[in-house]
């Protein structure tokens, strides 16, 4: 029976959860599942697992734009149908996993997903993505679909990932460089913790909508969510409940903005990128990083943000250059030191990129051993 | 033709990396999606940003279905006149399968149910792990939920104060280092706690994320409430004749990820030995040894050599708490709470654990206070009283450095009742 909509509860079905797993498993997979011995990356972008049964699966990675369109999704479906017995997977990091049970399978497969492209140039199915490169950047809405942005997202990521995607399907860093981008500083990317961040942040304090703002919110919940207390109760010349900011105090996170759609902060020029590097979040040799502030604001350049791809670029060739064998950026910029990190990377350092919240002291240092 | 002009997103047509910009105007133009219009106003209202610099979605209004109160995120633009299609352009979160593999069978089947009800755009997938379906009107919802429910057996994921859709490694299913099912326990906690994730009843937002080796694919110790991270108690395994294979040349150091760069020959000593955080590891002639005793499981080794090393057979996971990005106290990564947890399907240990977690954290927590901030407010020894576990010198970076210990009452020898008239026979005023 189809929906009624004059009895829309009738045959409700609520709470059954996903999808089993395994019901989507390509044969190979299920029939290996938890017997792998060992993978190997055979080229940028294609690796074989080996299995104590002596089966192997070979997986083609592709980087994806992560916003798609259903035709383009069948257009997946459809390779997977012709090539990969119906089943394909995503990672993590928003890349499209074709896989195929012999090797023979694998260059006809590659070359189909290296003939499409899109109608005005671009490849539908760039292969890469592994070891020691650049893969996906992991990313959020911007202005396609969120209300609290300070950059977009979609389009940074692909200005950036041009300006990358030698990396994209070479293996000569010295070990990965995770790139992620969070829109704003609430982060549902959660860039807190990878090589190089690209993060929305504002500089403006927000706009108070006197005239609606006691109609819309909710004012002690807004006065609330300020961590810095720069917010307080006010009344307007007619007599009007309202809320008042105190701009020294105001660090422009925008968390009063989330919970009163009656103080906007974004801004044409006010908003902006800053960049992060050597976070990680990887137990390999050293233990997990946050990324650290190098570069405090970079204006939006729509459509090609080419300030932000020229020094996101910057930074992985002086690491290239620089960093030795399975150094992560974080691990690099600590053993030659933040000043010389500073210094070879040509970023200016500013008042802007030294602690001042909750826990600055543990940033700043407390020794001698600096470098000249 | 195109409905709008987008000189500016046209340029973003250009270059090798696939473009968001020529696929929204392939399904603008081929695509046969309910909301006729939604992907050409996108690219319009998307032109506007970009001539602007600024957003043109309004807050969020409240909608989604019927008995729950998460999984839809309303969505409205500012210039609705100007592009109609996405004036109402509300978010479905649909809560994907562990680690993400799927049949095109079930593919298509969601393509065709977002092209009956919706814009025909998706983000596959979200930044927690779910099916986003991108855009579609209020009207739309209900006839949307019971065909997910009844065509395709799926359900919504998580929005709002609720526990958001947990997500999960690709694990046991292609990769030799998941030292526990990570995909398995991820959709045994989604399926055990679907009130908790369709109805929101906590102070904010929670997330499971679940690591199946302490390498990390999916950032649990970054992004997670609760992260769930793979290991090990016993010995690595060793096939010393890989090793040789390694040394010798034979095989590629960490299975050929460095290929795209001539890092001269593989050295045993400087690539892997003196790599090792604790230096338990040494070369006994041609003999690779490790004390296991004093390895911390960091993967670097085991990584390098895939075919010489494994990881050990008595394994399970350490579970961490409290990760969050910076809003609001700023970010924090998951601290070691239980070192070492047998995961054996149903996983009780955890779901028992987790219970008294949230028991206190809904008692506690103030409004939009994550796990984190909570801990570090009400103090670690709190959090141990409450999850009634011991402190363990594996919990902590190292000791405190500031003397300035809450002593309880019942640990100092007499209370702290005494009598001023008794000191003053001792002492003058």
């Amino acid at each position: 029976m189809p929906y009624d909509p004059n009895e829309p509860l009738k045959d409700r079905i609520t709470d059954i959860g996903p999808r089993y797993y395994q019901d989507f498993l390509p044969p190979v997979v299920k029939n290996n599942r938890g017997k792998w011995l060992y993978h190997e990356i055979i080229e940028p972008g294609v690796l074989v697992h080996v299995s104590e049964t002596g089966d192997e699966v070979y997986t083609i990675r592709c980087g994806g734009a992560r916003l798609l369109s259903i035709e383009f999704l069948r257009e997946i479906c459809d390779i997977a149908d012709k090539h990969c017995d119906g089943f394909m997977r995503f990672t993590t990091r928003n890349n499209i996993e074709f896989m195929v049970d012999k090797k023979e399978k694998v260059k006809p497969l590659l070359d189909d997903l290296k003939s499409r492209k899109f109608a005005a140039g671009s490849n539908k199915f760039p292969v890469g993505g592994t070891g020691a490169g650049v893969t996906n950047i992991v990313h959020t809405q911007g202005w396609v679909h969120c209300h609290t942005p300070a950059i977009d997202a979609s389009g940074v990521v692909k200005a950036v990932m041009d300006g990358l995607f030698e990396d994209f399907g070479k293996m000569r860093l010295p070990a990965q460089v995770r790139v992620s981008l969070a829109c704003c500083l609430n982060m549902c990317g959660a860039v807190h913790c990878s090589d190089i961040a690209i993060l929305g942040i504002h500089r403006k304090p927000p706009m108070v909508d006197h005239e609606w703002i006691d109609r819309v919110c909710e004012l002690p919940l807004a006065i609330a969510a300020c961590p810095t207390a720069a917010i307080k109760p006010a009344k307007t010349a007619e007599g009007l409940k309202t809320l008042d900011i105190n701009y020294d105090r105001c660090m422009f996170c925008g968390n009063c903005f989330t919970m009163c759609a009656a103080m906007p902060l974004a801004d044409d020029v006010g908003s902006g990128i800053a960049i992060l590097v050597g976070g990680k979040i990887s137990n390999r040799k050293s233990a997990p990083k946050f990324s650290k502030v190098v570069i405090p604001f970079i204006p939006n350049e729509p459509p090609r943000w080419e300030t932000t791809v020229k020094a996101v670029k910057n930074i992985v060739d002086v690491y290239a250059k620089g960093a030795k064998k399975y150094e992560r950026i974080g691990e690099w910029a600590e053993r030659i030191g933040w000043e010389r990190f500073f210094e070879k990377t040509g970023i200016p350092f500013s008042h802007h990129l030294i602690d001042d919240y909750r826990f600055a002291y543990t940033t700043w240092r407390t020794s001698t051993q600096f470098k000249f | 033709m195109a409905k709008h002009k987008t000189p500016m997103l046209d340029e973003l047509e250009k270059g090798p990396w696939p473009s968001f910009v020529s696929d929204i105007k392939h399904q603008a133009e081929k695509g046969k999606q309910a909301v006729k219009d939604a992907p050409d106003d996108l690219l319009g209202i998307l032109e506007l940003s970009y001539a602007d610099r600024v957003t043109h979605w309004k807050h969020g209004g409240i909608v989604g279905v019927f008995g729950y109160g998460g999984g839809v995120i309303g969505r409205y633009c500012d210039q609705p006149e100007m592009f109609p299609g996405v004036a109402h352009f509300h978010t479905i979160r649909v809560n994907q399968p562990a680690s993400k593999f799927y049949s095109t069978e079930f593919l298509r089947g969601l393509c065709n149910l977002w092209e009956k009800y919706g814009s025909g755009l998706t983000n596959m997938h979200g930044s927690t792990g779910d099916i986003i379906l991108l855009g579609t009107t209020t009207d739309n919802l209900e006839p949307l939920f019971y065909d997910l429910t009844h065509e395709l057996n799926q359900d919504l994921g998580g929005s709002g104060s609720n526990l958001r859709t947990p997500s999960c490694c690709v694990g046991k299913s292609r990769c030799e280092w998941a030292c526990y099912d990570s995909e398995e326990c991820c959709h045994e906690m989604t399926m055990e706690f679907q009130d908790e994730l369709h109805r929101p009843a906590f102070p904010y937002k929670f997330k499971f994320k679940f690591d199946a080796c302490p390498n990390g694919c999916v950032a649990s110790i970054a992004r997670a409430d609760m992260s769930v991270i793979g290991t090990w108690k016993d010995d690595i395994r060793i096939d010393q004749g890989a090793v040789a294979a390694y040394v010798g040349g034979e095989l590629k150091p960490n299975g050929g990820a460095h290929a795209g760069k001539d890092w001269g020959k593989f050295d045993i000593v400087k690539e892997v030995i003196s790599q090792c955080p604790t230096e338990c590891m040494w070369m006994d002639g041609k003999k690779l040894m490790i004390n296991n005793k004093e390895c911390n499981r960091c993967m670097h080794c085991i990584n390098v050599m895939p075919r010489a090393l494994r990881i050990g057979t008595d394994t399970g996971a350490s579970v961490l708490f409290g990760a969050k990005a910076p809003i609001l106290e700023g970010a924090q990564m998951s601290t070691l709470t239980v070192p070492f947890m047998p995961m054996e399907p149903p996983y009780e240990e955890l779901k028992e654990l987790i219970g008294k977690v949230w028991d206190w954290w809904m008692e506690e927590g103030k409004n939009r206070e994550r796990l984190g901030e909570l801990i570090q407010r009400e103090s670690w020894q709190k959090f141990l009283e409450v999850i009634e576990m011991e402190p363990d010198p594996r919990m902590m970076r190292e000791p405190r450095s500031n003397p300035y210990i809450f002593w309880r009452e019942e640990e100092v020898e007499g209370g702290w009742t005494r009598d001023i008239t008794e000191f003053r026979k001792k002492h003058q005023r």
